[in-house]
């Protein structure tokens, strides 16, 4: 799987893209979307809400499997894909693009640094096998 | 149950094809393939292969053979005839579920007995335990691979490589033939709500009879399927799991299954009284079907209330790829029982379920 240029990942496999005006989307890599398998429920936050890094912000659900969703960043929800209301499976199909989760404004951008890039998230993997 | 690893006799080919492999009752088992969606709806529509022989085998072969199974289980084995098998619990002193069974009779003096993979040490002591009469039990766990092809193309997927006529073997009876060659018992059973075969092979001759049917079928034709959507396909049908809708402290009759209890068949059996005495007591909870109405996934361990009252506790909790919607079995007192719907805490959250005594799904 290639991933493409400018995700940064969360070790909790949450990742984040910067959108260049001020706001990143924030969805689940395909690591993660792989190991839950098909994923029929997702628990959206509320526009508004705040959210804050490493904290929980949703509920992934597979037809197996709960799992919580953790802010890779900090910043105030301005958008959540309910298209995930209806396809919740979208975050199977397309983890990068169509399965995006919410768009929060970042309160502390410099919080993507900490995050690990592309090759670094790609290592992470490998080490955690 | 033995805290060392099991192995069943074909991991290492299910890690080649592709399992995702996680560990259940003391065994490494293919949880899916390609997907548990995908392989819950192949077996609906055309047929799947599980390999499930983490489950156990106990045979009982003497002149009182099936005395001293009808001593042991709650359901009557000595309406049983050559080749036939049935669905039972069996049942501790106290009316609590030791495990659920299925008793084939083999002949007058041969019962074959097939219990759950996680129960397989303590069922087997419980029978050496109680069992009265001459014959003797043997744990044949590691002796047998078993195989379920289930779905509405089972019989004639199976029947490219199987010796006998499949046709012939009615709905729970068992027939000895050869399945690639090697002699099996084969069963017209399953745990999926459709029609389908379970075979035991001798475990030697497992990974022969597992490629056989592989070649002999393409994976459009017989999906290869985990236990992921055994689980999915069992609820929907709404076949209990023993661990989950039922245990030492649940009963038969809370568990819906006072028709495997035949409390005035020939044998006096384990837990006779005590049932007797729990039947005319009647139960104080009982097992419902429960379907979400809106969004959100019922789980094990989630309490059911009626207003602010907790009424009771989801046992099994899925999301069912045929309805579209989540399922799930709970115990609810038996004075909300005959309620229409209740309503489920999911995280701090309470959403609206239907309450039904029927299958979520029946194969037409």
């Amino acid at each position: 799987m290639v991933i493409p240029e400018g995700f940064k990942f969360s070790r909790e496999h949450e990742w984040a893209h910067d959108q260049g005006d001020g706001t990143a989307l924030i969805g689940i890599s395909h690591y993660a979307q792989d190991a839950m398998g098909d994923i029929v429920f997702v628990e959206l936050p509320n526009v508004g809400d705040a959210l804050e890094a490493e904290l929980e912000f949703g509920v992934v659900e597979s037809v197996k499997t709960v799992s919580d969703l953790y802010a890779p960043v900090s910043g105030e929800v301005v958008e959540i894909n309910d298209e995930l209301e209806d396809s919740p499976e979208l975050v199977n199909q397309s983890p990068y693009e169509g399965g995006w989760v919410v768009r929060i404004k970042m309160s502390n951008p410099e919080e993507l640094d900490a995050l690990m890039d592309a090759e670094e998230y790609v290592d992470y993997l490998k080490e955690s096998e | 149950m033995s805290q060392e690893l099991r192995h069943i006799p074909l991991e290492d080919r299910h890690v080649a094809l592709g399992a995702k492999m996680v560990p259940f009752a003391g065994y490494l088992m293919p949880v899916q393939y390609t997907g548990l969606i995908d392989e819950h709806q192949a077996v609906r529509t055309r047929a799947g292969l599980f390999d499930v022989s983490h489950m156990g085998e106990v045979e009982i072969v003497g002149k009182d053979a099936i005395a001293v199974i009808d001593g042991l289980v709650t359901n009557d084995a000595t309406k049983l005839v050559d080749g036939q098998a049935m669905y039972t619990v069996m049942c501790k002193p106290d009316g609590g579920i030791v495990d659920d069974l299925i008793v084939y009779r083999l002949a007058e003096d041969h019962v074959f007995v097939c219990v759950n993979a996680s129960n397989r040490d303590k069922d087997f002591a419980h029978m050496r335990q109680y069992a009265r009469g001459e014959a003797t039990l043997t744990d044949r766990g590691d002796a047998y691979g078993q195989f379920a092809i289930q779905g509405p193309d089972a019989q004639t997927l199976l029947q490219r490589i199987a010796g006998i006529d499949l046709s012939a073997i009615g709905a729970f009876r068992c027939q000895f033939g050869p399945i690639a060659g090697h002699v099996s018992l084969i069963a017209r059973t399953g745990y999926t709500g459709e029609d389908g075969f379970e075979i035991y092979v001798p475990a030697e001759h497992a990974g022969a009879v597992f490629d056989a049917l592989i070649e002999a079928t393409s994976r459009e034709e017989l999906a290869l399927c985990g236990l992921g959507c055994r689980d999915t396909l069992r609820l929907e049908a709404r076949l209990n799991l023993y661990g989950q809708e039922m245990d030492e402290q649940t009963n038969p009759f809370e568990a819906g299954l006072a028709w495997v209890v035949k409390l005035d068949k020939s044998t006096p059996f384990i837990g006779q009284q005590a049932l007797t005495e729990l039947k005319a007591a009647g139960p104080g909870r009982r097992l419902r079907g429960l379907v979400v109405e809106g969004r959100g996934i019922i789980r094990h361990g989630h309490d059911i209330f009626v207003d602010d009252q907790k009424v009771g506790v989801v046992t099994s909790g899925t999301y069912s790829p045929t309805l579209e919607q989540s399922i799930g079995l709970g115990y609810i007192d038996v004075e909300h029982a005959e309620r229409a719907k209740v309503e489920v805490e999911v995280r701090g959250r309470r959403i609206a379920a239907a309450v039904t005594k029927k299958a979520f799904y029946s194969r037409k």
